[in-house]
């Protein structure tokens, strides 16, 4: 897949919260057609790059730069829906955006149909599963057509074979789509198949490329342990159980899910 | 005829205004934020009877105020919002209550206690104008701007990547509350007009299967509590505001029962 104009561009990003450094001196560049995954460890500010990246955030320092009338599709680390708010996921997903209209039937169902979730139509979207509500979570990103694609841990909650499937998908689209995507993973195991660049991120950017690449730089074996890059250079696009079992060190778990 | 016809108007524009408002807040998780504006509104009567002016201007007046103060402190870290909400209700109670008892009854028989019931009785023809036309005005606001406020309810984040003015869209929510506060507490008085808000909307949940269905349903459920508690209250000379309560709490019952069983 060629690489397009720029969509994206951070440029010495800094982030400071109650008189801690979380995000210093972070560049980062994304490109139409492009898939950037950051991984790093907890408390990395993976998810604070990516909030300042859709200026949800201000950065305390640093230039963020956006292409114009961007259209955004955002993929939030958590969705935990109100129980009282009663919602199919029709309804869900034909609110617009602003200046939008509502989305037709026939437009949710098609974007349903892309990620293999029209079944879940007159739902309740409370009673998704962790994998089911993802999937309805990037329909809704689909139908706003992006140019770009924000994606903050989107295979949380997913078993193991989902998530590679998740990955495959996510991938699929940026082919038919045309879009960037960014996301953000605790898994390079997982998501290594399925993306072009990876920015290996603790605080400032550690190291940054080609996924194998990254994966043998010394900076992501420090922070990952050794053992965990040995293993992944045996590693291919598959699971097996092997990584099951060793994994925990960047598997994401309960602790993690509020970085 | 006037006697109870302007009374049950007055009711029911104010719980058709408070239903779909009621909603959103019980999807905000702000089921006091009512309570909280009702109770700083005191204030209100107070300020108007110390300086003898409209009490209706002087509580719509601090309700706004006090809507977004608590917008602007509620965003604050160092307290969680259900903290703000209470400190705001009893500072204007006790600011309230510390005037009053300063400046003694003003004589017109205007004690503050007419405005914790409510005295839907003595609703005017006049004062029933400037609060229908308050009520519609909410009204037309809130269709408005309902996507961007469901939009908001949802997840705050999602909403502000899709371009929704998150920031402004928040105050405005407060601002047509205190509206609704501010008009109500004649009809219902400043204790109760956040049952007025929170039961209809509660009781809607139980049968409603979308957010615009659970909307309208608050606001069918408040207004048929209003008929019922005036209908009944009024031949029997109970206090109003109390029996149309009370009629909106079997009306959530009755709802919760029939949920129970059906499932």
């Amino acid at each position: 897949m060629s690489v397009g104009n720029l969509l994206l561009d951070l440029n010495k990003i800094r982030w400071q919260h109650e008189g801690r450094t979380v995000l210093d001196g972070v560049d980062l560049k994304l490109h139409r057609g492009e898939i950037l995954t950051i991984i790093g460890p907890n408390g990395a500010g993976k998810s604070c790059l990516i909030r300042i990246a859709l200026g949800l955030l201000k950065p305390s320092g640093g230039q963020r730069w956006i292409a114009p009338n961007l259209r955004v599709g955002y993929l939030p680390q958590t969705l935990k829906l109100n129980p009282y708010l009663p919602m199919t996921v029709a309804d869900f997903l034909a609110l617009p955006a602003a200046l939008g209209k509502p989305f037709s039937q026939p437009l949710m169902l098609s974007a349903l149909a892309e990620v293999g979730a029209e079944h879940l139509l007159r739902l309740p979207a409370q009673s998704l599963s962790g994998g089911e509500l993802q999937r309805v979570l990037l329909a809704r990103a689909l139908l706003r057509q992006p140019d770009l694609l924000v994606l903050d841990e989107p295979v949380q909650g997913v078993d193991l074979a989902g998530q590679a499937e998740l990955y495959a998908l996510i991938a699929s689209l940026r082919d038919r789509y045309h879009c960037g995507v960014l996301m953000v993973s605790h898994d390079l195991h997982v998501v290594m198949a399925a993306t072009d660049r990876v920015l290996c991120l603790n605080g400032h950017v550690c190291c940054t490329g080609h996924p194998e690449a990254v994966s043998r730089h010394p900076e992501y074996q420090r922070l990952f342990g050794v053992r965990e890059s040995r293993d992944l250079a045996i590693y291919t696009h598959h699971h097996d159980h092997h990584h099951t079992l060793h994994g925990d060190a960047t598997r994401c778990n309960e602790s993690c899910q509020h970085d | 005829m006037t006697d109870w016809l302007w009374p049950l108007l007055g009711g029911l524009l104010t719980a058709a205004a408070a239903g779909p408002l009621g909603s959103l807040l019980l999807w905000r998780r702000m089921a006091y934020f009512g309570d909280s504006l009702a109770h700083a509104s005191l204030l209100g009567v107070a300020i108007a009877l110390m300086l003898d002016l409209p009490i209706g201007l002087a509580v719509t007046a601090v309700c706004l105020l006090v809507a977004l103060l608590l917008s602007r402190l509620m965003t604050l870290p160092e307290h969680g919002a259900d903290t703000w909400l209470a400190i705001m209700a009893y500072a204007g109670l006790s600011l309230a209550l510390v005037l009053t008892a300063a400046l003694g009854d003003d004589g017109h028989g205007h004690s503050l206690e007419d405005y914790l019931f409510g005295n839907l009785l003595n609703l005017t023809g006049n004062q029933l104008l400037v609060i229908a036309a308050g009520l519609l005005l909410v009204m037309l606001i809130l269709a408005r701007y309902w996507s961007g406020l469901v939009a908001l309810a949802i997840h705050e984040d999602t909403a502000q990547v899709d371009g929704w003015p998150v920031q402004r869209l928040r105050p405005l929510l407060m601002l047509l509350l205190a509206g609704v506060v501010a008009a109500g507490a004649k009809v219902m008085g400043v204790l109760l007009i956040s049952a007025l808000l929170v039961i209809p909307a509660a009781a809607a949940r139980f049968i409603a299967r979308s957010p615009g269905a659970m909307a309208l349903r608050a606001s069918a459920i408040g207004m048929f509590s209003v008929a019922v508690g005036i209908g009944l209250g009024m031949p029997a000379h109970l206090p109003l505001a109390p029996s149309i309560v009370l009629a909106a709490l079997c009306a959530l019952l009755v709802l919760m029962i029939w949920q129970r069983l059906r499932a």
